[in-house]
């Protein structure tokens, strides 16, 4: 067994052990809180071994037990998962720090309950990532919708119950009215589900059928909110703003756009989809996604609410770059998936922020909060810039692979849904930043300063991250190309 | 006079469909237990009359080369009765326990009283 | 000595011990056999599943009466599969009758009870090991009898009218069947399966056999709870005592099942009943209404026991779809689906009986905020919820899976789509009693309960713990199902 393989057994291990850790130490939230750390810091290093030898072209495997005739539940590093791996396992020690300060400076119940079904979700996240089949990622994504909802749910009150009731009720009749039957078929056509460079279906399936399995795939995956199965999204946000932040804008919603390049790239393969006119759609799909969905977030007034909706026209930029189908817009996808996420967790991290220092929720109600708590907006700012798209923030690499890919396609309704969703990001994000600031502001109400310090550090890490993948994105670029073949 | 050639099984038809009948159509308890065992002796018969054979004798004690009917079919019976005795058995044992509950053994009055509940 | 004989034992150990617990007139001595019998039955099942894991097959000759004039035990994968499911749950559910049975019913009729399991595991049992047509009557029947007396037990008075309802149409449902035995046996002069499958091929077209097989397979149907003939299952799982119903969810319909199988695959053959009688032109259809109907209906339901009835109905409705299709795969997915029923339905109603034991009634109001009070409990229930939606890492799930991959294997698309819209069903009437015991206040003027004392969660959690090993380490149900499926069509080409 090689070291590879070893940090592969880690990163399915580690966090499961940790669960039960956690649960264990309950009684002691301290004690419970530092095993949630050291688990964090475990799996980052697990997930950190494996970088070098995957940047050298490695591609470790592990298998574990079949678990139907010739499917197993087998693990495989390739980069576009190593990205979504590094992606998660960096952001979660960060979240931990600021779950911390939020859930005590909230005094939120049940902590152990909370911290046990994190490290569930982030186990199904790095099986989703590291899965080498479909069967394989089927099941870390139920495990992923499973152990959020009692996340969602987590405050007990009716909002909640029928927030949750939503989550679970679209997330699990798509992947199991739409999901399962898509896998069974591609299992019964092509007679494998692994994931394979160039894509499994070239000669088992042509016309009409790839449109229809393409359909069946992209609308499967609800956790990438492709409307009109976005509506979990908004629901979600009834949860504790940790959840929305680590979970909402990373680690479950990175896994939806994260199976749908897997799909498109490994299992249909660019070139079967190039010659199919039947799959097509989902570019126009993608395309009315981003639009519509920025267009609601513009009249939303509550915070969260607002960058959820963002998080589903963001999420379609990926799925969008990838219905290009040319390799270049690809690596935008697979970058996209990181900026997003560095960019969403901060604006998400600054929501709680302001909601845990001033108790303020509606985007109204922030103007001049600026000056109270400098850095929590700083941070904020950061991060708008990087979901329009402006140096120097991420999202302006992602955005310029994706328009490259696109320019090579001559595909001009990609080109213009990007330029139009990008003055639309503007006029969403940019207002609550200048009333932010603005000099004039004060909106009354008790006198507060920033919040509680793990979660100023944590979002100004997220932040400062940001700008960081800007000025080195060398890793996942390198990445990116290896999986995009560009 | 192939009609006539199977009389046993039209004794057995019309004991049958009587049976069935009753079970069916009659509200009261026992009266369906009563169907149930008409049901379930027409198959005794059927059973019975299918291991006579023509000019057979019972088979007892044999000479050699005697014609003699099927004893399985009757065996096979033996125990199919017992197995009707104790459905009875135990059906009518069912019926009293439900007219110490309920204070009767109509169908439509058992529902009556249990959607009152 | 004992090795050879161990067929017999099978079915003669919890024969014999039946007296025995009614001799002993106590409860708790009468548990302990039964108990005992039950493990041992489970210990002589899986050295039996190994003698046959190759493919060879055990011949029993009764009383040493060579077959086809004595009656013979045989013991092949497919029986050694079933004789294991029977035999698994009997042992994990009788440590879990003791208290579950004393809060329920009378002391005086408690040896009574554990007399009627034994004698209706006996049956079970016989069912699927013997090898002589008649003999399955009397097993059925042996088997039967015993459940109407167990369900007659219950506390509510409703439990004697549903006792009542399934004697009438389970004696209707046996007299059809050896209606049908016995015109087979006027036809070959034979009632040993085997020496019947063979003699049929020359007669495929005598009336008589079809009479004979329409009187059978109906017969069955009404055992084993077919829709529309299932009306006798929901008040009988909803009245009789909660152990009960979960011994019965888990295998009665399931023997009743392979009694079918056994049948129409190997003594009528797959020619004779789908190419002959077409028998799928009525399986598959009442199968696919039946699962839809009883689904939705579930969804309805107050009682969370007849709930549980009602999906039970839809699930019987996947394994006949399974039957129906005629392919390896469909029956392996039958097959597979027999094993994994038992263990979700198994925990899902142990878990329930374990909140009837200290609520009383499982009525889904009643069960409001239960999960605050009996977490373990609800954990287990939401495990065996999760196997019967079809979760993956669950065995709900390579069901699902077989299922699917059948009905795509014939591009029988609609029936892919009737099972994927039924698992979205079972999420409401799943969810329905999560929301309610997670999210609900428990109602007013009711103490708080404790948790299930461990005896009842034990059982249930090795039930839930197979939901989930047999979910991921599935080699031996799958595997066995997949072999026995395949000589099952193997045997008649």
């Amino acid at each position: 067994m090689s070291a590879d393989q070893i940090a592969i057994i880690a990163a399915m291990t580690v966090p499961l052990l940790g669960a039960a850790a956690i649960a264990i130490a309950g009684k002691a939230p301290n004690l419970r809180e530092g095993v949630t750390l050291v688990t964090a810091l475990l799996l980052l290093a697990a997930v950190l071994s494996l970088l070098p030898d995957v940047l050298a072209g490695a591609r470790p495997q592990w298998a574990f037990d079949e678990i139907l005739p010739g499917i197993a539940i087998a693990f495989r590093v390739e980069p576009l998962g190593m990205i979504f791996a590094l992606v998660a396992s960096l952001l979660w020690p960060i979240n931990s720090l600021y779950s911390i300060g939020y859930m005590r400076g909230n005094d939120e119940s049940h902590q152990t309950r909370f911290y046990v079904c994190f490290a569930i979700a982030l186990w199904a996240a790095m099986g989703i990532a590291f899965s080498a089949n479909l069967v394989t990622l089927f099941i870390f994504y139920e495990v992923l919708t499973l152990s959020t909802y009692p996340l969602v749910t987590h405050k007990g009150t009716e909002a909640a119950r029928d927030g949750g009731r939503v989550y679970l009720g679209i997330l699990i009749a798509t992947s199991i009215g739409l999901l399962l039957p898509a896998i069974v078929w591609t299992w019964s056509a092509a007679g494998t589900t692994d994931f394979t460079d160039g894509g499994i279906l070239a000669g088992h399936l042509d016309g009409p059928l790839v449109g229809v399995l393409l359909f069946l795939f992209m609308f499967g995956i609800g956790k990438a909110a492709l409307m009109p199965v976005h509506r979990w999204l908004p629901a979600a946000m009834v949860a504790p703003t940790p959840v929305s932040a680590l979970l909402h804008a990373v680690a479950v919603v990175k896994a939806g756009v994260f199976t749908v390049v897997k799909v498109i790239v490994y299992v249909f393969g660019l070139e079967t989809l190039q010659a199919e006119p039947s799959a097509q759609w989902l570019l126009y799909a993608a395309g009315f996604t981003i639009i519509v969905a920025s267009v609601i977030a513009l009249r939303q007034d509550n915070l969260k609410r607002r960058l959820a909706y963002s998080t589903v026209s963001q999420l379609s930029y990926v799925i969008l770059a990838a219905a290009i189908l040319a390799p270049l817009s690809v690596v935008g996808a697979a970058l996209h998936i990181a900026a997003h996420a560095f960019g969403k967790i901060t604006l998400f991290f600054a929501a709680g922020a302001i909601y845990t220092a001033a108790h303020k929720t509606e985007v109204s109600q922030l103007r001049g909060i600026g000056w109270r708590m400098p850095w929590t907006m700083t941070a904020f700012t950061i991060g708008s810039l990087s979901m329009i798209g402006v140096p120097p923030a991420a999202g302006f690499i992602s955005k310029w692979y994706l328009l490259v890919g696109a320019f090579s396609m001559e595909q001009w309704v990609a080109v213009g849904v990007v330029v139009l969703s990008t003055v639309l990001n503007a006029a969403y994000f940019l207002p609550i930043v200048f009333s932010a600031f603005a000099r004039d502001g004060d909106n009354g109400g008790p006198e507060h300063g920033e919040a509680p310090w793990p979660i100023v550090a944590a979002l100004t890490a997220t932040a400062a991250l940001t700008v960081l993948l800007f000025l080195f994105h060398q890793i996942p670029l390198d990445l990116a190309r290896q999986m995009a073949g560009a | 006079m192939v009609l006539l050639g199977q009389f046993n099984y039209w004794v057995v038809f019309f004991l049958m469909m009587t049976g069935f009948y009753v079970v069916i159509a009659r509200g009261n308890l026992v009266a369906k237990i009563v169907g149930l065992n008409i049901f379930q002796t027409s198959v005794f018969l059927l059973y019975i009359s299918m291991g006579k054979v023509a000019g057979g004798t019972a088979p007892i004690v044999l000479a050699d080369g005697a014609l003699y009917s099927n004893p399985l079919p009757h065996v096979l019976i033996l125990t199919a009765i017992v197995v009707g005795v104790a459905t009875t058995a135990l059906g009518l044992a069912l019926v009293v326990r439900i007219k110490e509950a309920y204070g009767t053994i109509e169908e439509d009055e058992i529902h009556a009283k249990d959607d009152s509940l | 000595m004992i090795v050879e004989n161990l067929p017999a034992l099978q079915v003669v150990l919890p024969l014999l011990a039946a007296p025995l617990c009614l001799l002993l007139s106590r409860g708790r001595p009468a548990w302990l056999v039964a108990t005992l019998i039950s493990w041992l039955g489970l210990a002589i099942s899986v050295v039996l599943l190994w003698q046959v894991k190759d493919g060879s097959v055990i011949h029993y000759a009764f009383g040493g009466w060579a077959a086809p004039w004595g009656i013979e035990y045989v013991v092949d994968r497919l029986a050694a599969y079933v004789l294991l499911i029977v035999s698994l749950i009997a042992a994990v559910m009788m440590p879990y009758a003791w208290r579950s049975l004393s809060s329920e019913i009378d002391a005086h009729l408690l040896p009574l009870a554990f007399t009627l399991m034994l004698l209706c595991l006996a049956g079970l049992l016989g069912i699927v090991i013997t090898g002589d047509a008649f003999n399955l009557f009397v097993l059925l029947e042996i088997s039967s009898l015993s459940t109407y007396a167990l369900i007659s037990l219950g506390k509510d008075r409703r439990s004697l009218t549903a006792a009542y309802q399934y004697l009438i149409m389970g004696t209707i449902g046996a007299t059809f069947f050896i209606i049908g035995v016995g015109l087979m046996y006027q036809l070959t002069g034979t009632l040993n399966m085997a020496d019947l499958a063979e003699r049929i091929d020359a007669l495929e077209d005598r009336r008589t056999l079809k009479t004979a097989f329409a009187f059978i397979t109906v017969g069955l149907a009404l055992k084993l709870a077919m829709f529309p003939l299932h009306l006798w299952l929901p008040n009988a799982y909803t009245f009789a005592p909660s152990v009960v119903t979960a011994f019965l969810a888990a295998t009665a319909t399931k023997v009743a099942l392979y009694a079918m199988i056994r049948f129409v695959y190997t003594v009528f053959g797959t020619h004779f009943a789908f190419e002959s009688m077409h028998i799928e032109v009525l399986v598959l259809p009442l199968a696919a209404v039946g699962i839809f109907i009883t689904s939705v209906v579930a969804v309805f339901q107050h009682d969370i026991k007849r709930m549980l009835a009602y999906s039970s109905v839809a699930q019987i409705g996947y394994m006949l779809l399974g039957i129906g299709m005629a392919t390896v795969t469909g029956l392996t997915a039958s097959l597979v689906h027999l094993f994994n029923h038992a263990l979700m339905k198994g925990a899902l109603f142990l878990a329930l009986g374990a909140v009837c034991y200290r609520i009383g009634r499982c009525d889904i109001d009643r069960m409001a905020g239960i999960a605050r009070d009996m977490p373990l409990t609800m954990a287990a229930f939401v495990v065996g919820g999760l196997s019967l939606i079809g979760v993956p890492l669950t065995v709900g799930f390579l069901s699902k899976w077989y299922l699917l991959s059948a009905a795509m294997e014939l591009g029988w698309w609609p029936l892919a789509a009737l099972v994927l819209v039924t698992s979205l069903i079972a999420v409401v009437y799943i969810g329905r009693v999560v929301e309610a015991a997670y999210f609900r206040e428990r109602p007013a003027g009711t103490e708080t309960v404790q948790e299930a004392p461990a005896v009842l969660l034990i059982p249930t959690w090795i039930l839930v713990a197979a939901n989930l090993y047999f979910g991921i380490h599935s080699s031996l149900t799958l595997g066995v199902a997949g072999d026995a499926a395949a000589h099952l069509f193997g045997a008649v080409k």
